[in-house]
């Protein structure tokens, strides 16, 4: 369990001259559930957003340093990026169903590949939204909007989105943070049976929230990362003293 | 490069040549216009073209003062009549009546901006210009008729594009005239108006630029003798009516005249629509 | 002005209450006349029989059939070129030198007056590719008219689609053409269409481009290379050469009213749209 699938070595990145990321070294363990903290503006999104190669679409954007996924450099010339995102799905911090209907939203990815078999992808709908802990509460309106679904549900079924392209990791940018308590306890628990099938990586300006599910936590602070730890060692004995302050409350 | 790659790029590049198709088209007017009618202008001399005010066609005499005269009397007198008319009713409309009663008829304007010219002419044929006649004297087809139909055509651009300006100017503005003890009348006039004052320029600069390229309206109230008018009681020719009236049956350096008439038009308009695009950029940037 | 300020603004509104009524009572009177001498003439046999006796007598159905297969070119050339313009200036490019070049093109090119684009017309299709005077020529004379219109709408919609729907879209591993055709263009579609209808309405009133390009002949246009009158032009000639006043007012008021509903359909599609969004 403690294989490093994701490797971050020297990586660092700009916007135009701005430095936003400096010089993260680091592993990401395969079926652990990484949470990354720190307060506003500290790359969080960011760092992300590198990971699925996102940041390209931003003018001015530049990296150095190297992420290995799976042992490949995910910034090399010849990396297909499209099949990147697939494999490291990513759910945005406001949930964004497409103008669709449910199920279209659901096999919005799949479709781009191609896959057109109806049992085959009945399936998979069913398959995705179960494991996004949606299936239920969707199953008897599949064909209405995605639009009319409760916060919460549409978040989950962004995640249920991303699991139907079968990723092998799953990043969240600040998840639940419009969401209710109770969305949130459900998407939390959603995370915790996911982690054994996939890598997740959790950004979020929520302590408590990596506290409750995360197995290591990262700190993150102005583009740098501070500690990175078991998420026990983190909270309560923190190595640096800029972590102890920033759980503390004395900034953020 | 990946293979979806390559397509994306192929894609991009056929959407750049689409995408150019509207300034071809521009570059292609343009150099069409130019080519089939600047021969003659300095053939016939450039002076005696712009100058001369003898049109006949038949003894090779293509004098275009009249013409120019006309465009300009006629896209003046529009002017007159459709700029105080247009600005008070969008001043009117924005800041001194009911919301309702604007919102009605705001929307109905616009309707009205749809109308045909020809209808606009033909309205001016049957009504005034027998109203002309009769009350005024003259033919009745004359420079007034159609100051005062191209008046009329221009005021729901107007009246748009000063809508839009005078809203566009922030309540914050006139919340701090009032604030200071001004009625509402002379927040707009000292206040409001100057804010607004680059888009309704476009806005009548764009009239302007409606009222000399139209053609058909006229046409058919304008009375068309090819000669400067002596008073707006008398008939008018402008540069488009010319070239509209005798095309048809043109040929020869004749035609070619008519095209030089053509270029002279567009060189104006052109004129015009790029300082309304430098004027608009203007209250944009505010 | 020496006048105290209250009573300067009560002079100021009844004066500016005055032009405005006058300003809408005009226009107002113009779609009054026509219609009420044009609706009674619209039978249904006005609608439906050619003109004969040079329009004198009988209806205005080629100038309809004329009409609608003039304005029908013209989108069908008009809109994929628009609507691909926009695509290209706001989903592949920043702001730079060329798409400032596509934009100046494009309102240079909304600035150009009919008649202008009628000697175009004439020279190039009618001439130069050999055309002839045809609903062909006209069409796509009439198509570069509105192509500005449909520029400027159809940015206007694919602008206001949410960027978040892209990047949902690129995160589920899809190229930007995929994006733009199964996620942006579908949103976008009721803006566009928006700027097709607008067109219709442009072109079905437009006189002074068709008259050069589409010629004059009074007959039932029976091939795209026919040349045939359209509504607007069979309505000019009959007003000045003086053919027929009641068949002239006739002719305008089907033009008015097929713009009217146009207009009003926009109107409510713009509504609509709107409130969709919100």
């Amino acid at each position: 369990m403690k294989e490093a699938a994701i490797q971050v070595r020297n990586f660092s990145h700009y916007y135009g001259n701005n430095r936003s990321l400096k010089d993260l070294n680091f592993d990401v363990y395969r079926h652990e559930i990484l949470g990354i903290i720190g307060p506003a503006r500290s790359g969080k999104s960011t760092f992300l957003a590198c990971l699925n190669r996102l940041n390209d679409l931003i003018p001015g954007s530049r990296v150095e340093g190297q992420i290995l996924v799976d042992g490949q450099d995910i910034y090399r010339p010849d990396v297909d990026v499209v099949a990147l995102r697939r494999k490291i799905g990513m759910v945005f911090a406001t949930p964004v169903p497409l103008p669709l209907s449910v199920y279209e939203n659901v096999v919005y990815g799949v479709r781009l590949l191609g896959k057109n078999n109806v049992k085959e992808v009945d399936f998979l709908v069913e398959d995705s939204l179960e494991k996004a802990g949606l299936w239920d509460e969707v199953k008897g309106r599949l064909q209405t909007s995605a639009l009319k679904l409760s916060g919460g549900q549409q978040q989950r079924l962004c995640i249920a989105r991303i699991l139907a392209l079968k990723p092998e990791y799953i990043l969240l940018d600040e998840p639940t943070s419009g969401l209710d308590p109770i969305s949130t306890m459900k998407i939390e628990d959603s995370l915790r049976t996911l982690k054994k099938d996939y890598t997740i990586i959790l950004v979020t300006n929520n302590t408590k929230q990596a506290a409750r599910i995360a197995d290591r936590t990262a700190f993150f602070l102005m583009g740098e990362l501070v500690e990175i730890n078991e998420t026990p060692i983190i909270f309560t004995r923190p190595a640096d003293k800029r972590t102890e302050d920033y759980l503390v409350g004395k900034f953020g | 490069m990946t293979k979806l790659d390559k397509n994306d790029r192929l894609i991009r590049i056929s959407l750049l040549v689409v995408a150019f198709s509207a300034v071809s088209v521009l570059a292609v007017i343009t150099i069409f216009i130019f080519e089939q009618g600047t021969p003659i202008m300095f053939k016939y001399g450039l002076r005696s073209f712009l100058l001369g005010s003898d049109w006949y066609p038949s003894e090779k005499s293509f004098g275009l003062l009249p013409m120019i005269v006309g465009s300009l009397m006629v896209t003046f007198g529009a002017l007159i009549i459709g700029v105080p008319l247009g600005l008070a009713s969008a001043i009117f409309l924005t800041e001194f009546s009911h919301r309702r009663l604007t919102r009605f008829l705001k929307p109905v304007i616009e309707l009205l901006a749809g109308i045909p010219s020809v209808v606009y002419g033909f309205i001016g044929l049957m009504f005034l210009v027998p109203f002309i006649r009769e009350n005024f004297g003259g033919p009745g087809l004359s420079v007034l008729a159609a100051s005062i139909i191209l008046g009329v055509m221009i005021l729901p651009t107007v009246i748009s594009i000063a809508i839009d300006s005078i809203r566009a100017v922030p309540d914050s503005y006139r919340e701090g005239s009032i604030a200071l003890g001004a009625t509402k009348w002379q927040t707009v006039r000292m206040v409001v108006l100057p804010a607004a004052r680059s888009g309704i320029v476009a806005g009548i600069i764009l009239g302007m630029g409606r009222a000399i390229g139209e053609t058909m309206a006229v046409i058919m109230v304008a009375g068309n003798a090819a000669d400067i008018p002596g008073s707006i009681l008398q008939p008018v020719r402008t540069l488009t009516s010319n070239i509209a009236l005798e095309m048809g049956y043109a040929s020869g350096e004749h035609r070619e005249a008519l095209f030089a008439t053509g270029v002279i038009l567009f060189v104006v308009i052109m004129i015009l629509n790029t300082i309304a695009n430098l004027t608009s950029a203007r209250q944009k940037k505010r | 002005m020496l006048v105290r300020p209250k009573t300067e603004q009560k002079i100021v509104q009844a004066l500016l209450y005055f032009f405005t009524s006058i300003a809408v009572l005009v226009l107002l009177f113009i779609l009054v006349v026509i219609l009420k001498n044009g609706l009674p003439q619209l039978s249904l046999e006005f609608l439906t029989k050619n003109p004969a006796d040079m329009g004198r007598e009988g209806g205005i159905l080629s100038t309809i059939v004329a009409t609608i297969f003039l304005t029908f070119i013209a989108l069908l050339v008009a809109t994929p070129l628009g609507v691909g313009t926009a695509i290209y200036l706001t989903e592949y490019t920043v702001e730079n030198r060329v798409t400032r070049i596509i934009r100046f093109g494009a309102e240079c090119l909304a600035g150009i007056p009919s008649i202008i684009f009628g000697l175009f017309g004439f020279i190039l299709f009618v001439n130069k590719l050999k055309l002839g005077w045809s609903i062909l020529s006209g069409g796509l004379t009439l198509a570069f008219m509105v192509l500005p219109t449909i520029i400027r709408t159809s940015e206007e919609a694919i602008k206001s689609v949410p960027q978040t729907y892209r990047l949902v879209s690129f995160s589920l591993g899809s190229t930007r053409w995929q994006a733009i055709t199964r996620v942006v263009l579908p949103s976008a579609v009721p803006g566009i269409v928006t700027g097709i209808i607008l067109s219709i309405g442009r072109s079905i009133g437009e006189t002074a481009a068709v008259i050069f390009t589409a010629g004059s002949a009074l007959r039932m246009p029976s091939s795209l290379f026919s040349s045939s009158r359209t509504m607007a032009v069979h309505f000019y000639i009959l007003a000045k050469e003086g053919v027929s006043m009641p068949k002239a007012y006739g002719t305008a008021a089907v033009l008015v009213i097929a713009i009217l509903i146009i207009n009003l359909v926009t109107y409510y599609l713009m509504e609509r749209y709107i409130q969709r969004k919100s």
